[in-house]
């Protein structure tokens, strides 16, 4: 009698220790997802160079192989629809739901490709050196700042990020700034100039024609 | 900043002079008075470009060794980073002082005058900085946007300060005059063909060159100028898909 209690605590025992398990296992990934930030970046960036020092579509300039290295690695840890508002400025609000989508595609495709065609330029010799992180990491918008080494002059890189559940590292980056350039922003002028003079569909229809100009290339 | 001769910096001053007379364009950018001036200067300056300095600068780099391309590079960027230096110190940046300073002392001597860059690959990095950017850290205001011809984007701050730049180039005490000459022109050559596929590709990527650049070059110069990270302030952050008005931890 007392040795089938004692199988039974043991047993119950076992199985509560199972259920710790699982449920540890169950938080953890959760936890393991929200990064510090400047963890986060600091992966981000390395992987990156890996993947552009091994692929040979890198050395190729093969911007379509490119492009699609961007779409897969680099976009799930961005906030697209956020960075196309920033460029297109107040007139997003006043954009329907089916003109910011194709102004999302069209800008994608703008940045895609010159995105790819800087990273073809990438040597083997560089690396990206994240700053440790001095903001709050309690915010759900920070700054990470990171230099890329490698030349004979650092070149400054910051990123803006804002948390995000859905995000493989648990921040989706929003802006970035490149040499003291906000470059999303920076376009902000000239999309207001198209704007103005053409309306939104001026915009996404000048926005296609340059797209198209550039895959002819 | 390309350290011309300070005669042709006269010659540039006296041409700013000129643009500042001209009328201004209403419903522009604040900091771009002169918009219709600067975009005609703007269309000369790439003319030029695309009939002489491209074409040179490609020829340049095509058939000139790229041991050699790097040695150029290399002896020009040490005369910048002695002026950097000086820079850096009006500017009380001691490490940026103390790092470039030792970069160019080392590549003065041991890279035998420059032509090596020894500094580098010792973890010492060059921290540019001109005299445009020092008035500025002072307090002095940008004034208007000018496109300088042949030179590009600048300032009236910045375009004045060339004047005191080009003094500070060593280059510009080389004689005889012909070999300073000579040795300007490889140094402008050098520095397009540093650029070539970095314009085609800015062109695939906007609408209206002129405007991308300008706002980048006066972001990117209030930037320089700025005492802390550009992290610090709110560039960048508003967010434009959230409709109305909207608080973030980072607003506090």
């Amino acid at each position: 009698m007392r040795r089938l209690s004692s199988l039974l605590i043991f047993s119950l025992r076992a199985v509560w220790g199972c259920l710790t398990l699982t449920g540890l296992l169950a938080v953890l990934p959760v936890q393991a997802a929200q990064q510090a930030p400047d963890v986060f970046m600091q992966q981000l960036s390395n992987e990156l160079l890996e993947v552009v020092r091994k692929d040979p579509a890198v050395k190729a300039v093969d911007l379509q192989k490119l492009a699609t290295l961007v779409d897969l690695r680099v976009l799930p840890n961005v906030n697209f629809q956020r960075m196309t508002a920033s460029a297109v400025g107040p007139a997003w609000r006043q954009a329907t739901p089916e003109q910011q989508k194709r102004l999302q595609e069209e800008f994608k495709l703008l940045l895609v490709r010159s995105y790819s065609g800087a990273l073809s330029q990438v040597k083997d010799n560089q690396t990206i050196v994240v700053k440790s992180f001095r903001g709050n990491p309690e915010d759900n918008e920070v700054v990470v700042r990171s230099e890329i080494r490698g030349g004979n002059e650092p070149v400054p890189l910051d990123y803006r990020l804002e948390k995000s559940a859905d995000a493989p590292g648990g921040w989706k980056i929003y802006n970035f700034n490149l040499l003291g350039v906000w470059l999303v922003d920076n376009y902000r002028t000239q999309f207001a100039q198209e704007i103005n003079a053409k309306g939104i569909d001026g915009l996404i229809a000048i926005l296609a024609e340059r797209n198209k100009a550039n895959s002819r290339k | 900043m390309l350290g011309l001769p300070h005669r042709f910096s006269w010659l540039v001053l006296s041409g700013l002079l000129a643009i500042t007379g001209c009328a201004t364009t209403p419903g522009g950018n604040p900091l771009d008075p002169f918009e219709a001036t600067n975009r005609r200067v703007d269309a000369f300056n790439d003319s030029i470009d695309h009939a002489v300095l491209r074409p040179v600068a490609k020829t340049y780099q095509d058939f000139t060794p790229t041991l050699l391309q790097t040695t150029v590079q290399n002896f020009f960027g040490n005369l910048r980073d002695a002026w950097s230096v000086v820079n850096n110190g009006l500017q009380l940046k001691a490490r940026e002082t103390v790092e470039t300073g030792a970069r160019v002392a080392i590549n003065s001597t041991i890279g035998l005058y420059g032509l090596f860059d020894v500094g580098t690959p010792l973890g010492l990095q060059k921290y540019t900085a001109d005299f445009g950017q020092t008035l500025g850290y002072w307090g002095m205001p940008s004034g208007p946007y000018v496109v300088l011809p042949l030179l590009g984007p600048s300032t009236v701050r910045d375009a004045a300060a060339l004047l005191v730049d080009s003094q500070g180039d060593p280059w510009g005490y080389i004689n005889p005059v012909a070999s300073r000459n000579q040795g300007t022109v490889l140094r402008l050559v050098d520095k397009r063909a540093q650029f070539l596929g970095f314009d085609d590709r800015l062109n695939e990527m906007v609408l209206d060159k002129y405007s991308f650049v300008r706002d980048a070059y006066l972001q990117k110069r209030k930037a320089q100028v700025r005492r802390g990270p550009p992290a610090d302030t709110d560039d960048g952050q508003e967010n434009f898909d959230e409709p109305g008005n909207k608080k973030n931890s980072n607003d506090q």
